[in-house]
């Protein structure tokens, strides 16, 4: 039995940066938390910050161009960063860490049957035979809300909601400890949307999964954040208790994003964050959110330290020096 | 016109398409738009909202005159639309905006913004480039662009979804638009971009007096940006109110579903389910009988609501809803 409390993975200055035409992109540049099992993180930002970057780093998932690859990740007891890319598909790919691609229930095999793919990992990574394998997959729909009937269908012949419930099931299949999901309510409906979270708040529960989830959308984070990590150009800005973060953010970042949300049941209309993120091939040299940021002041053309507020909560922004614990 | 009319109406609409296999054999009807009735007041922003399939787009298209209707018409400023051709059509085009969901889709690629803005004023007739250039930077500023020269050398690609979104806005407003037709406008774009656009439209639609028809699959965004809604389901609009009486006094029970399924955002959210409708929206080709919202509405009426299709009722003044519940005889 493991201690609920326990670390599961710990994140220190992760970077990913991309080699381009006009220069290196650093899209995950210096990033560093931790997650507890059986806890949901969420990872908000607006698009282009780095969050699918960051997906992939971890599952190391990585594009040619890679300019450079660095920093510490360990899962448990193990360095994960340290395994070679030989070891790391046998050992942690899929078998400890599973990862949702951003829109995965459209790239699934036209032309295979579902069954078949969602038995995939048991297959390739677990060397299980096909009847074994088919029987987990069996039970792996039955809790992602899928009639056993789909297992010999074509993806073609399902609607969204429920090709967005297979490619979750081919997460789940292997009982990974960690299941990354890379937006994956952005592109369904309201219902559909609020169908998929129930899904998920039931696998947290009944089978103790930790999760990251990635998410532009302020709303659906809600629905399963413990812990909110708020990315702006490549680096985590606030790091707080998803309480704190929807109650009480820190960084004018979050408090921008926070009055942004637009409320069934507000009578003011919400505001909205002026101006774009910067290239991250040339990020200002001191706070990256500062040209947006209506309380900037001298120091912000350095760049700010993350300072902690409490045991649990890091904010990467000049105001808060001094109250760092 | 008098000022009393509406600038558009819509009087029994149907828009069917017709589903053939292998080229030729017609297997049914795919009934996107069936049997709806509304009419716009000039200057009012209303919302259209359903889940995706249920019709959304073919109605918007029908409306600007891009499907014909399969039964029931359109009337524009006290004109059919099906009987407008040639000179007169392109005059309706020119008066009706369209924002449609994908705005790199709505631009042509290989045209520079301002050649793809100066191509509609070609068309309809301003000759004198200095003039279009006069228009061009005008709406750039009303869509609140900034670095204008800069944007007006760049091909769409260069530009973030929200400078897009921008560009498509400013062309729909250059021919001088009565109406405006945004189909979705915000749901391919970030977040932290949506309210800036929706805030943009509907400044644009007071300042203008436009008529705003905005589509949208999203509750919560609807309340600060239209006056009135309309939701539909299944090729039909099931619940219409002004905004704040529909999303405060829900009616219908697919509304209610919707509700249910969006809370504002706190940090409980994630400590319980939500109330989801089983199931999922029926074919458009073989409707079920009755309620087409029967076969997943927790409160249906068996005997009623599977066999007889709902009239309209009105449960509360101004606020109508398709629903058997309202029925006296069933004593809601
Ligand atoms: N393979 C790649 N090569 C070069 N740049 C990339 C590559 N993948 C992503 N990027 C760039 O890295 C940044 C972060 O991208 P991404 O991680 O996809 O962000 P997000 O998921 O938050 O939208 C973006 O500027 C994107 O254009
Ligand atoms: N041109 C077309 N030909 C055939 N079927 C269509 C066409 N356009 C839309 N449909 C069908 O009509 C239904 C309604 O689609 P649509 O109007 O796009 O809904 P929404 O915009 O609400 O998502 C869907 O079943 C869709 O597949
Ligand atoms: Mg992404
Ligand atoms: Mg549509």
């Amino acid at each position: 039995m493991t201690d609920a409390t326990e670390t599961l993975l710990r994140v220190e200055d992760l970077r990913l940066h991309y080699q381009t035409r006009r220069g290196v992109a650093r899209a995950v540049d210096g990033v560093s938390f931790d997650l507890r099992r059986n806890e949901a993180l969420v990872i908000l930002g607006e698009s282009g910050c780095g969050k699918s970057s960051l997906a992939k780093a971890l599952m190391r998932v990585l594009p040619r161009n890679v300019q450079h690859f660095g920093g510490h990740v360990m899962l448990g007891e193990t360095d994960i960063m340290a395994l070679n890319d030989e070891r790391f598909r046998r050992e942690i790919q899929w078998n400890r860490i599973a990862l949702v691609m951003q829109a995965a229930m459209n790239a699934l095999n036209p032309v295979v049957r579902v069954g078949e793919q969602v038995a995939e990992p048991l297959r390739v990574h677990r060397g299980w035979s096909k009847e074994r394998a088919l029987e987990r997959v069996a039970e792996t729909f039955r809790k992602v809300g899928v009639s056993t009937d789909f297992i010999q269908r074509y993806p073609f012949e399902l609607s969204g909601g429920m090709r967005q419930r297979v490619v979750l099931a081919m997460a789940l299949v292997t009982e990974p400890d960690l299941v990354i999901l890379d937006e994956p309510t952005s592109a369904l409906d309201v219902l559909t949307q609020a169908a998929i979270m129930n899904v998920l708040k039931r696998i947290k529960r009944d089978e103790g999964t930790s999760f990251i989830l990635i998410t532009h959308d302020v709303a659906t984070s809600s629905e399963l954040a413990d812990r909110v990590a708020l990315m702006y150009a490549g680096q985590i800005v606030e790091f707080s208790d998803a309480r704190q973060f929807f109650h009480d953010p820190a960084h004018p970042y979050s408090k921008m994003l926070m009055d942004s949300v637009p409320r069934l049941h507000q009578p003011e209309a919400p505001g909205h964050i002026p101006g774009e993120p910067p290239d991250l091939i040339n990020p200002p040299a001191g706070c990256r959110f500062a040209d947006r940021c209506p309380s900037r002041f001298e120091r912000c053309d350095r760049d700010p330290d993350a300072f902690s507020l409490d045991e649990r909560r890091r904010v990467r922004c000049w105001l808060h020096e001094g109250e760092d614990a | 016109m008098t000022a009393g009319s509406p600038l558009l109406q819509a009087s029994n609409l149907h828009t069917w398409f017709e589903l053939r296999q292998w080229g030729f054999l017609r297997v049914g009807s795919v009934r996107a738009v069936d049997g709806v009735n509304f009419a716009l007041a000039r200057g009012e922003s209303v919302a259209f909202v359903g889940e995706s399939g249920c019709g959304k787009s073919s109605l918007a298209r029908t409306l600007l005159g891009l499907h014909r209707p399969t039964r029931g018409e359109v009337t524009f400023d006290g004109e059919e639309l099906s009987t407008l051709k040639g000179k007169a059509r392109q005059r309706y085009l020119a008066r009706v905006g369209y924002v449609q969901q994908d705005p790199f889709g709505a631009l042509p690629p290989f045209m520079d913004v301002r050649r793809l803005l100066n191509e509609p004023l070609i068309i309809h007739g301003v000759r004198d480039p200095a003039a279009r250039e006069e228009r061009i930077r005008r709406v750039l500023e009303e869509v609140r662009l900034t670095r204008v020269d800069e944007i007006l050398s760049k091909f769409p690609h260069m530009l973030s979804g929200g400078q897009q979104q921008r560009i498509v806005i400013a062309r729909a407003l250059l021919l001088e638009p009565a109406m405006i037709i945004a189909d979705e406008p915000v749901s391919m774009l970030d977040a932290s971009v949506r309210v800036e656009i929706l805030n943009l439209l509907r400044n644009i639609q007071r300042e203008r007096e436009l008529t705003l028809a905005f589509i949208t699959h999203d509750l919560s965004t609807v309340r600060h940006f239209a006056d009135r809604i309309f939701v539909m389901y299944a090729g039909r609009i099931v619940e219409q109110a002004p905004v704040d009486e529909l999303l405060d006094h829900p009616q219908h029970p697919y509304t209610q579903s919707l509700l249910a399924a969006i809370a504002d955002v706190d940090a409980d959210n994630a400590l319980e389910e939500r109330d989801v409708p089983g199931g999922e929206p029926p074919s458009l080709l073989n409707p079920p009988p009755g309620c087409r919202f029967h076969p997943r509405c927790p409160k249906a009426i068996a005997g009623t609501c599977d066999v007889r299709e709902p009239p309209r009722f009105a449960p509360r003044e101004g606020h109508y809803s398709d629903c058997w519940l309202h029925d006296e005889r069933h004593g809601s």
